[in-house]
């Protein structure tokens, strides 16, 4: 397994929600100790594809390789191994709001370990040192602010020394210089601990601050693999206009599935 | 009843592969459920024991045959209406928070952060509160049954003019053990039927604030039809053929 250069690996991932395709073909690999950001405008599928790689969602075609482990038809049993070998920051940090800062990052240690409850203070008092919020852990989530909620969910994504860790869009709702914070946080983190990391976002200062690779999606497909210098100098319109923010583009804003003149006119006109 | 039926494996199944839930969490919400209904159990009950031992002397008084106040007191409150006050009041009190809690937790993705930590919401969440429930609402029904008669015991020493000894002795005399323990079966029935529906409309809750809101009325309502169909059921069963 240390000999697979790649710690993630999806391989032509498809899914569609009532016959529309989220994913179609979705392939790419993340190398040992690199951080992957997948990018793309909202609704283009990378949350989805984040979903499947954590293993809440399952594909309708393809295969995810995690630590060199095939999940897509693992047993739940099994895969909640896995589960202990990754971390996941959420988007909405999702704290556990009945218990203190303290216990929500010692909550997965309590959980999956039979460490002492003297051993889990230090670990707790260490990764909340971590994140920059030592003695904040007998506050509530609901004492302290978005942006701390994010580090603390960040400290508590990394209580088991993860392997992998997976951010769902780290930045979305702080100012910029928390976001700067929380990016420079990740980077660091990937680096100290080790941990390959892959991060969902749509925040361009973000993914020059933390990306080696970007994996762009648009309508469920990737239209850019590359480094942050590549998507830079690319000539691609929907990654030119996404990287600089035009609103005209290839890039819809209209959302409609259907054929516009089908939807004002009605089918038997258009037939 | 899928989520009742995955709790229960988990608290039998589970407990003996000691991958049930965890003593600590099962403590803290007996204590949680037990203290915060205690209060109003007692306040509610002691004035059901007045109104029954009123009501009842009123007719008594008329037959001359007041001094059998406790009796029907005692058996009123330990067969029937300590039980399930006590339940109902831990329903509304109780089993409404739980349900809010659960169903707030699942908005906020809480719940599908458990998930995907690898820690199973069911036997975090679900099962430590539905044991709670059915293991504290027989200690209440206990202490409520001794509440309700020392309620009847005022009116009957107060306002009947009975000794002490009269009315303790008649109730004594009119009780069966029976009695007693079918109180309390009733009530660890009771305890898990509103346990499980708080838990089950909890989790079940998808939307927003408004939906949080819905479940925990949803639960109350369906608690207090549950508690009293089985009640009957069971009341049935005691009276009929056991």
């Amino acid at each position: 397994m240390t000999s697979n250069p790649h710690h993630i690996v999806v391989n032509n991932l498809t899914r569609a929600f009532d016959g529309r395709k989220v994913l179609d073909g979705v392939s790419f690999k993340v190398r040992r100790g690199e951080t992957l950001v997948i990018l793309g405008g909202s609704g283009c599928g990378k949350s989805t594809l984040l979903r499947h790689i954590i293993g809440s969602l399952k594909p309708d075609a393809g295969l995810i390789q995690l630590m060199g482990k095939e999940i897509t038809k693992m047993p739940d049993y099994e895969f909640s191994e896995i589960r202990k070998k990754f971390g996941m920051l959420f988007q909405g940090s999702a704290l556990l709001n009945s218990i203190t800062v303290g216990e929500n990052v010692a909550l997965p240690l309590q959980e999956h370990t039979n460490l002492s409850p003297d051993i889990i203070d230090i670990m707790v008092k260490m990764k909340t040192s971590m994140v920059g919020l030592t003695g904040f852990e007998h506050l509530m989530p609901s004492q302290i602010s978005g942006g701390m909620k994010k580090r603390v969910a960040l400290a508590r994504a990394i209580a088991m020394d993860p392997e992998i860790l997976f951010c769902d869009e780290p930045t979305a709702g702080l100012d910029p210089v928390m976001t700067a914070v929380v990016d420079v946080l990740i980077k660091d983190l990937c680096k100290k601990l080790g941990m390959t990391a892959v991060v969902v976002t749509h925040d361009m200062a973000s993914v020059y601050r933390i990306a080696d690779q970007i994996v762009m999606l648009h309508k469920g497909k990737v239209v850019f693999e590359g480094t942050p210098d590549q998507i830079r100098a690319s000539t691609d319109p929907i990654v030119k206009q996404f990287i600089h923010g035009d609103a005209d583009g290839p890039i819809s804003f209209k959302q409609s599935g259907e054929d516009y003149l089908k939807s004002i006119l009605g089918d038997e006109k258009t037939a | 009843m899928l989520l009742l039926g995955e709790a229960l494996a988990i608290l039998t199944v589970g407990t003996l592969r000691r991958k049930g839930p965890s003593a600590k969490h099962v403590v803290r919400e007996m204590h949680m459920i037990g203290v915060a209904s205690l209060g109003i159990v007692c306040l509610v009950v002691f004035f059901v024991g007045l109104v029954i031992a009123m009501q009842t002397s009123y007719e008594l008084l008329k037959m001359g045959t007041e001094m059998y106040v406790g009796r029907v007191v005692g058996l009123t409150v330990l067969r029937e209406l300590g039980p399930l006050i006590a339940t109902i009041v831990l329903g509304g009190r109780c089993g409404a928070a739980i349900a809010a809690e659960i169903g707030t937790m699942k908005v906020n993705e809480e719940v599908e952060a458990l998930r995907i930590m690898g820690i199973d919401p069911v036997r975090f969440l679900v099962a430590p509160r539905i044991l709670a429930f059915t293991t504290m609402a027989p200690v209440l029904a206990v202490i409520a049954d001794f509440v309700g008669v020392f309620g009847g015991f005022l009116v009957a020493v107060y306002s009947l003019n009975l000794t002490p000894s009269q009315y303790l002795d008649t109730m004594i005399n009119g009780l069966v053990v029976k009695d007693f323990l079918s109180g309390i079966f009733k009530s660890a029935v009771f305890g898990l039927l509103v346990g499980s529906i708080a838990c089950h409309f909890g989790y079940q809750t998808e939307g927003g604030a408004e939906a949080v809101g819905r479940s925990t009325t949803l639960s109350v309502v369906t608690s207090i039809i549950a508690i009293i169909v089985a009640d009957a059921v069971m009341t049935g069963l005691f009276v009929y053929i056991l």
